[in-house]
């Protein structure tokens, strides 16, 4: 069965693909937005100085990592609404946002820790000795040192999460790819939708990579004047390492 | 205890696709990875383009529509098949993937040190001999936990093949939900499970691989 590509497919399928676009990239803010702040609760539980809590976080967080991320979107969207006591049931874009979002938070707060990691043990000290406040000592000393340069690696999560986006045209949110294969099912030509989408992601996230990569090399000067003050080259070296990975998912 | 003897059984008719096919496109990857890393760094400005728009149309767009292309599209404009399903499934996830491990293998060839290139040229070593004797023993450590991560990506999104119609784990898991909603929960831990057992032996292979790239790498 051989198909030629048709150009009127193309162009009647380029304003129903286009129309999903918003939600697409609607999806991924929010998704991007939850991971961001509930990245912040995985790194804060595993700084809890009791050390089962922090092994039993460890390994949820591995678990959650290393199992599909289509897998927990069924299990939001199917499960969670059997779930006794607390099932609740949920609109499709609820459920993506809740699963790739919680899929990715585990990512990101891998990425604060490093963050965190990063800023020189003077700095704690420091902060210690002038008696600041635990408060104190993370917004005005701790964060501000630890976030900035992890901005690069969170803009990359940001155009993974994009690509991963497309998964939730599996339980039904209107995105580009769900329209691309309504459009493809109903006429029998899923040829040209599909490129359509190839076409968006490609228009979309190339010029954003190279962005990020742009404020890559912005912030990793600035931040390896601060490693020179900090007179320790070795981590200098193991941190533009691990910053300069501007594709290493894990 | 019954529902676990119900929906484990059931699970695992699908584990031959999802090892396979884990197993199959990782080949591929591993060796797309080698070709198009190498082609990126030599001399050659054509391969080096050729290869930049591979890796470049593979991770521009996202794993779910290269595979619903590779599974609608090929067939329709080439008037080929792949094969079968499976054939989809492990190219679609293979060339993603080697797409993503080539830029692992190049990152790592670049980042061993310029001396030992320069020194191997001293040693009057052809290119070839510099790369296979030097450059890539050292480079090849470096991108050992990076490999493991890919891989366990990649087991990852064997899932994805449910899609098209492979009978993998994740289908199993969709048919028993679809015949028994109320046990939806205790089926998709258990296909979590299944998955997460499986990455195990992945994730302790990394931390290994991890911990053997930070020993004699000269820097």
């Amino acid at each position: 069965m051989s198909h030629n590509w048709k150009w009127e497919t193309f162009f009647e399928a380029m304003p129903i693909v286009l129309k999903g676009l918003g939600i697409t990239i609607g999806l991924t803010f929010a998704c991007f937005g939850f991971a961001l702040i509930f990245g912040f609760v995985w790194t804060f539980i595993r700084r809890i100085p009791f050390s089962p809590i922090r092994w039993f976080v460890t390994w949820v967080m591995e678990f959650i990592r290393s199992t599909p991320p289509l897998v927990q979107l069924f299990f939001v969207y199917y499960a969670l609404p059997m779930v006794p006591v607390i099932g609740v049931t949920l609109d499709p874009f609820t459920c993506a946002v809740l699963g790739i979002g919680i899929h990715y938070s585990t990512y990101i707060g891998e990425i604060y820790r490093s963050g965190i990691d990063s800023v020189d043990k003077g700095q704690w000290e420091a902060s210690t000795a002038l008696n600041f406040s635990t408060l104190d000592k993370w917004k005005k000393i701790i964060l501000p040192q630890a976030l900035p340069p992890t901005i690069p690696m969170l803009g990359n999560y940001f155009i993974i999460m994009f690509k991963e986006v497309p998964l939730a045209s599996t339980i039904g949110v209107g995105g580009i790819m769900f329209m691309a294969n309504s459009y493809g099912a109903l006429n029998f030509a899923y040829l040209e939708p599909l490129t359509i989408v190839g076409i968006i992601f490609l228009l979309l996230s190339y010029p954003s990579s190279i962005l990020i990569n742009r404020l890559e090399v912005k912030l990793n000067t600035r931040f390896d004047k601060n490693a020179l003050i900090g007179k320790s080259p070795k981590k200098r070296f193991f941190l533009s390492k691990n910053l300069e990975g501007s594709d290493r998912i894990v | 205890m019954s529902a676990v003897t119900e929906i484990l059984p059931q699970l695992l008719r699908g584990l031959g696709i999802t090892i396979s096919v884990l197993l199959a496109s990782a080949i591929i990857a591993y060796v797309m990875a080698f070709i198009a890393g190498l082609s990126r760094v030599s001399q050659n400005v054509i391969l080096q383009k050729i290869t930049a728009v591979y890796v470049e149309i593979f991770r521009g767009t996202s794993l779910i529509v290269q595979l619903f292309w590779l599974y609608y599209a090929i067939p329709m404009l080439f008037g080929i098949q792949l094969g079968s399903n499976w054939w989809t499934g492990v190219i679609a996830i293979g060339l993603n993937y080697g797409a993503y491990l080539s830029e692992v293998v190049r990152g790592s060839i670049l980042a061993v040190d310029k001396g030992q290139t320069e020194a191997s040229i001293a040693l009057n070593m052809s290119s070839f001999q510099r790369m296979r004797l030097i450059i890539l023993p050292q480079a090849v450590r470096m991108m050992l936990p990076e490999f493991g991560n890919y891989s366990i990506q990649m087991l990852k999104a064997t899932s994805l093949v449910s899609l098209i119609g492979m009978r993998d784990i994740l289908y199993y898991g969709d048919i028993m939900r679809s015949t028994n909603l109320s046990q939806a929960p205790l089926i998709y831990v258990f296909v979590l499970l299944v998955y997460f057992v499986l990455a195990l032996p992945l994730i302790w292979l990394t931390r290994k691989g991890e911990a053997n790239s930070k020993k004699g790498v000269a820097s």
